[in-house]
């Protein structure tokens, strides 16, 4: 659901064809019945945007028949768990959950807490508060893992009966009772009968001897709730006893190569490597204020000042001492929300004035990418480095704008340099793909011309800026000055050597001795760490991630493939496999098991759980960190050890998911009163339009197996090309019928943002659904064109608004609105202006 | 060619020899189908890598000769792909080296309407002059409320999701390093 | 034999010649990712062809020609008589018949049968006449415009040689594209096809697998989820020299007789 596997994956896809072959059943829900549902046992229809209600309505099923997985529920969850007095749930509330806001559109999270004595509980995906900057602007504090404590080493109130009107279990149920199959078949346009079958093949397939594992990618993610679809996930397979165990979990399919590293050793704004945040303006004025507010009081969060303080010698080494807070100092504070979205909205106001690009393509691969040319027209300086002349680095020349004369070059006084990049074959480097597994990849020739990695250019232009820097005595350039930048050289090009870099990740302790793995890491400074969870990748001073011992001879696990974070584990909170006396659950399941006779985990993985800590034991009440946790508390990075049927805090949006309809919809909420999600992240501006009930139909873009993102990758070479090499929009019979629109002819789609053209595929793959008596129209629009390259076409990305979900500024465009008209889009210069 | 192959090459006696009497097999294979191999035994070298395209990371062999890309496929070795490639990895040596791709810096005055050629090295000279210039111009050491920031909003960075760990750490920690804050990756996107 | 004829990696076996080698493409696992395709091109350096956005499904390479070796068929099966709505695809590939018509009206030799049971062009033999081109009952065959010659897939018989598997089933994702021995691959494919048909697919069937049918069974054929019309197939397709090539028989047998006579004469004392 929110995957089409078997396009955008199909090499991963092979595991789905080889579980069918093993009488595994495969339901597809996807709003277009794609390559995935071909395969499928099952194809089920669902409107785009209705996500969640289908979910509750999966939740409901479970709660309702009593299906859940009772004895993992009870162990291994906050099923149990009582909230506190005050707590309301959107059935009470008209559309949302105690302690909302209505002038901020934020909630307070203190009804949301567990009862008991005690207790503040915040999310190990993080505290989050909303901050208002500007009299007009809502803006996000959006910083992740802020504490992950029970802060206060309280007791929790807990109702093993799950009886009590407050335990999640009640509150779940009463939540999601609307949920009904027939409310889920008028608001996802899915049939009562297809709904039943896949919830109770879910529920058949749940126990001791059975699990079901739920695959997502970006048709989640890319709402303005996308990450209350996860979180819907989650309820389900905890419920159902799926989390922990082979043939289980949430598998969420990423699309890139290394995005899971990007998001590892993040090149993002709110986090600093291995999930640890950001530091906060006002908030985390010193390390000891950060430790208070990141660090846990229960399990492996409790070592966060160690992490913290091994990053930071591994970025400021010597300089970085007990005396001055070892450089906490020198990290630069955020303040809101510093996300790629809000960054181009800043250009367009001039805020921001120089952008780098580092193989990113935001002109045509972001939404409202118009919006972005315009934001790169307004800069001062850009540097783009990729493989090809991408549109970021030409939206000045020969962009739509220019095109339609609305821009001339010689009013656009951005300065562009272009970097040609090195390709992965010309670099040494690892790649983390979707499974956590980092793969380390050679270098097989050596870049040509002036192509270079971004290695290379990330290091020089250091080397440079540190030595015109070097001298001026500022007070503001120390950090820059004390950083660790000596790296030794290779090849031709004075390349960084990657391995000492990836040393550097791993982390070393007194005399460079290289770590074996996170639990060395210490708070005193004596250990340097560049990322705590890849912590053991290099240990021993051997290149783990390099490994490749044949799949043929090893076990499925296949541990001695390259390696995995954290400590090469390949399912994370495997405790869950076995039961709560430390048996597997059965054998034909088995996969992490205590053994009595070493008084220790073990089995086919890495176990995810303290290696010696029994299953019946119980921590002395004053312990804390990994001695707090007991013998079957599973989740480990939870704070009470749970996992989290309620999320008590940590989300911007609810304790629950709940349904609200996409920012455009064409459909009124069915499910309560409430359209959207009140917390979604709009940024209102010129450039960024609301589409008005103009626009009938629902518009919603993705990929094919022939091409890759937004192009970049695959629209300049000629293999894939040939094979999708028009941009083109798949329209229903009817659809076509109502609108005029011929097969194979050319249709104009367009939004309040823009309009585009594209060569019209009839097909009945795109089908419409019947909501609330009314017939509602879907588009469907791959978002790989753009206008460079050997298969140029129309970008899709310049029909979608940025409005995003409020947790993780991720933009909504699996669903908007639209219209489209048969013919190719007005051309003709209009005046500048 | 001496006689006696060249007697033994000669159709009829191959048609016979070989017992291929039609002449629809052995007796007409050419010279070169018998001499073929696979080009990749010619290699170098043989480079363990891993696809660029998506996150499945299924291993790839690249085949080097005179230090040029001389073939890539699926690694079998590898228990995640076992081996496979779908067709965006199945191009992954039209993407390297495909006639499309950039070998020049380039670079664009404002106002102009065409590019230059430019130096590597200046290009990066400039570009760290660029950098130095607008932290400076836009640098934050404290915010309305007095608050420490040490920051500067006035330039930040944007990467795409097949870069390297390595690539990622350096680029965090150098920018983080300058006071930068907008470092923002695809991974969002 | 008991060892496998299989190397490896996956291709012929070293001394494995006389084992027939070829392909069971299984259309019910086939996600129609192309990746058969751009394998195939990449690996046999077969020029590129665009035909633009053809409307048809998502097929833009039409057809099997001299510049497409390996193509995928996608059908999108309305519903009908109770049976939902179906998207079908099917990588379609030569056929390398047992009895084929390509190489058995070739003149010039250049069409072999290889020792591996595989059928081949060799395009420094080929002089372009095209006699195979209207032969093959399948339209496989093809002369490519740039340089005159007739092209197919050669089932990567220079891959053969170095023990590997065709290009293409390797990287086929789903292992859709089986490669094997056609003995084993037959007896694996008469499984699964009763498997499919009881799954759900009442029209599944395999296609090209038969000694007897028309061109004396395929050396790479399918199992198909409906009649091989629906994917743009022959349903019988004939080696139209089949009696031909009988005839050419007796003849060819008596000049041979002859030759060997004229042969042994000149260079008897040699042997």
């Amino acid at each position: 659901m929110g995957s089409n596997m078997a396009e955008c994956h199909p090499v991963g896809f092979q595991w789905v064809v080889e579980a069918q072959a093993r009488g595994a059943t495969v339901f597809h829900v996807d709003p277009r019945f794609t390559r995935t549902s071909a395969l499928a046992d099952h194809y089920v229809p669902l409107r785009a945007g209705s996500d969640i209600a289908f979910l509750g309505g999966v939740v409901n099923y479970i709660l309702s028949g009593d299906h859940d997985f009772r004895d993992y529920v009870l162990a291994y969850t906050n099923a149990s768990h009582v909230i506190v007095d005050g707590v309301a749930l959107p059935d009470d509330l008209d559309g949302v959950f105690s302690g909302f806001d209505e002038s901020t559109r934020s909630y307070d999270h203190a009804t949301w807490q567990y009862g008991g004595e005690d207790v503040d509980i915040v999310s190990a995906a993080g505290r989050r508060e909303r901050v208002v900057a500007e009299a007009d602007r809502v803006e996000e504090g959006g910083q992740a893992f802020e504490g992950v404590s029970i802060e206060k080493g309280g007791r929790i109130e807990k109702d093993p009966t799950l009886q009590h009107p407050r335990c999640v279990y009640q509150l779940l149920k009463r939540h999601y009772a609307r949920y009904t199959p027939e409310l889920v078949a008028d608001a996802c346009g899915v049939s009562v009968e297809q709904f039943r079958e896949l919830a109770q093949a879910l529920c058949d397939n749940s126990g001791r001897d059975r699990t079901s594992v739920i695959v997502y990618s970006v048709g989640w993610t890319q709402h303005t709730t996308g990450v209350q679809c996860i979180r819907a996930a989650s309820i389900i397979q905890l419920l159902l006893g799926n989390m922990g165990r082979p043939g289980g979990g949430i598998l969420a399919l990423r699309g890139h190569a290394s995005i899971q590293g990007s998001t590892d050793i993040p090149t993002l704004y709110d986090l600093l490597p291995g999930y640890l945040p950001m530091p906060s303006v006002g908030r985390h004025d010193t390390l000891d204020s950060y430790e208070q507010r990141t660090s846990s009081r229960k399990g492996f969060w409790a070592n966060s000042r160690a992490y913290m303080v091994s990053l930071l010698k591994a970025w400021w080494g010597d300089a970085a001492t007990p005396d001055n807070d070892f450089c906490f100092g020198y990290l630069p504070r955020i303040s809101g929300d510093h996300s790629a979205y809000r960054t181009a909205i800043d250009m367009l106001d001039r805020k921001v004035r120089g952008y780098i690009l580092l193989g990113q393509n935001p002109a045509v691969g972001s939404a409202n990418s118009r919006l972005h040319r315009l934001a790169l027209a307004h800069l001062d300086w850009l540097v783009v480095r990729d493989l090809t002349m991408i549109e970021s680095a030409t939206f000045w020349l020969d962009g739509p704008e220019i095109d339609s004369g609305e821009l001339r070059p010689e009013d656009i006084a951005t300065e562009v340099f272009f970097l040609p990049a090195a390709a992965h074959v010309e670099k040494d480097g690892t790649f983390t793909n979707t499974q956590r597994v980092v793969q380390w990849h050679a270098k097989a020739v050596e870049p040509k011309g002036d192509c270079r990695s971004d290695l290379w250019f990330t290091y020089h232009l250091g080397r440079r800026v540190r030595a015109k820097l070097a001298g001026a005595g500022r007070e503001r350039d120390r950090p820059v000055l004390d950083l660790t930048w000596e790296y030794p050289m290779t090849g031709l090009h004075n390349e960084v050597d990657a391995a000492a870099v990836l040393q550097e990740i791993n982390g070393w302790g007194p005399q460079r001795r290289p770590l074996n793995g996170f639990a060395e890491l210490r708070a005193d400074g004596s250990t340097a760490c560049g990322c705590w969870i890849y912590s053991g990748c290099y240990a021993g001073g051997q290149n783990a991630t390099a490994r490749r011992v044949p799949g043929s001879q090893q076990s499925l696990v296949a541990p001695e493939w390259a390696w995995a974070w954290p400590a090469n584990r390949r399912i994370l909170y495997n405790r869950a496999s076995a039961d709560p006396q430390g048996r597997p659950w059965s054998q034909r399941k088995a996969y992490v098991w205590w053994d009595d006779e070493a008084q220790a985990w073990t089995g086919h993985d890495v176990p995810d759980f303290p290696p010696h800590l029994a299953p019946d034991a119980v921590p002395p009440a004053d312990a804390v960190g990994v001695e707090a946790l007991a013998g079957d508390d599973a989740f480990i990075m939870q704070a009470d050890g749970k996992g989290w049927l309620w999320a008590p805090a940590g989300l911007v949006d609810g304790p629950l998911p709940t349904h609200y309809e996409p920012h455009e919809s064409p459909v009124r909420n069915p499910v309560q009163r409430r359209q959207s999600s009140p917390f979604r992240e709009q940024l209102p501006h010129e450039h960024n339009p609301t589409n008005d009930a103009s626009y009938p139909f629902v518009a919603t873009t993705y990929r094919v197996a022939e091409h890759h993102t937004a192009g970049g990758m695959s629209r300049h070479q000629r293999r894939l090309s040939e094979l999708a090499r028009e941009m083109f929009v798949e329209v229903h019979p009817e659809l076509a019928a109502l609108r005029g629109l011929e097969h194979g002819g050319w249709a104009t789609v367009s939004s309040s943002r823009s309009t585009i053209e594209a060569r019209v595929l009839v097909t009945e793959r795109m089908q419409p659904v019947t909501v609330d008596g009314r017939r509602v129209h879907q588009v469907g629009l791959p978002y790989h064109w753009g206008p460079n390259g050997t298969a140029p076409g129309d970008a899709a990305n310049d029909l979608f608004a940025i409005v995003l979900d409020p947790n993780v500024h991720i933009q909504e465009v699996k669903s908007a609105t639209c219209d489209v008209t048969p013919g190719r889009r007005p051309r003709g210069r209009k005046d500048p202006g | 060619m001496d006689l006696g192959k060249r007697v033994a090459a000669w159709p009829v006696l191959r048609q016979l020899r070989t017992g291929d009497r039609l002449g629809l097999g052995e007796a007409v294979k050419s010279d070169s189908s018998a001499a073929l191999r696979p080009r990749t035994e010619d290699a170098d070298a043989v480079v363990d890598s891993i696809c660029p395209f998506c996150a499945v990371g299924c291993a790839q062999r690249i085949f080097v000769k005179d230090d040029e890309i001389l073939h890539i496929e699926g690694d079998p070795a590898s228990p995640i792909s076992r081996g496979r490639l779908c067709p965006r990895g199945s191009s992954t040596k039209d993407l390297v080296t495909s006639d499309r791709r950039e070998y020049t810096v380039r670079y664009r005055r404002p106002g102009a309407a065409e590019w230059e050629n430019l130096d590597l090295d200046t290009a990066m000279d400039m570009i760290a002059d660029r950098i130095i210039a607008t932290r400076d111009d836009t640098w934050q050491e404290l915010d309305e409320n007095r608050h420490r920031v040490n920051r500067t909003l006035g330039f930040g960075t944007l990467g795409g999701a097949a870069l390297d760990n390595e690539e990622n750490y350096l680029i965090k920690k150098l920018f983080t390093a300058l006071g930068a804050v907008q470092i923002e990756n695809q991974a969002r996107i | 034999m008991t060892e496998s004829p299989l190397s490896p990696d996956g291709g012929p076996a070293p001394g494995t010649q006389g084992v027939r080698f070829g392909f069971f493409t299984d259309t019910s696992i086939c996600i129609g990712c192309e990746a058969c395709e751009v394998a195939c091109k990449e690996w046999n350096g077969v020029p590129d062809n665009p035909v633009g956005f053809s409307g048809l499904s998502y097929d833009n390479t039409l057809d099997l020609g001299a510049n497409a070796w390996r193509h995928v068929a996608f059908v999108e099966r309305p519903a009908a008589d109770g049976e939902p709505f179906a998207w079908l695809m099917a990588s379609d590939v030569c056929k390398h018949c047992t009895s084929a018509a390509c190489l058995e009206v070739c003149p010039t030799g250049a069409i072999f049968g290889t020792e591996f049971g595989t059928v081949v062009v060799q395009d420094d033999v080929c002089n372009g006449c095209g006699y195979c081109v209207t032969a093959c009952p399948y339209g496989v065959i093809e002369r490519r415009a740039s340089d005159g010659g007739a092209w197919k897939c050669t089932l990567c018989y220079d891959r053969f040689k170095g023990g590997q598997q065709p290009a293409c089933a390797q990287a086929c994702p789903t292992d859709s594209i089986q490669f094997g021995p056609l003995d084993e691959l037959r007896a694996r494919a008469a499984d699964r096809a009763e498997e499919v048909v009881a799954a759900g697919h009442p029209r599944a069937q395999l296609y090209g697998h038969d000694p007897d049918d028309g061109v004396g069974g395929n050396g790479a054929f399918f199992l198909l989820l409906d009649d091989p019309e629906v994917y743009g197939l022959p349903p019988d397709p004939v080696t139209p020299t089949r009696q031909i090539a009988q005839m050419w028989r007796t003849a060819g047998v008596a000049a041979l007789a002859a030759a060997v006579a004229i042969v042994g004469a000149v260079f008897g004392d040699r042997r």
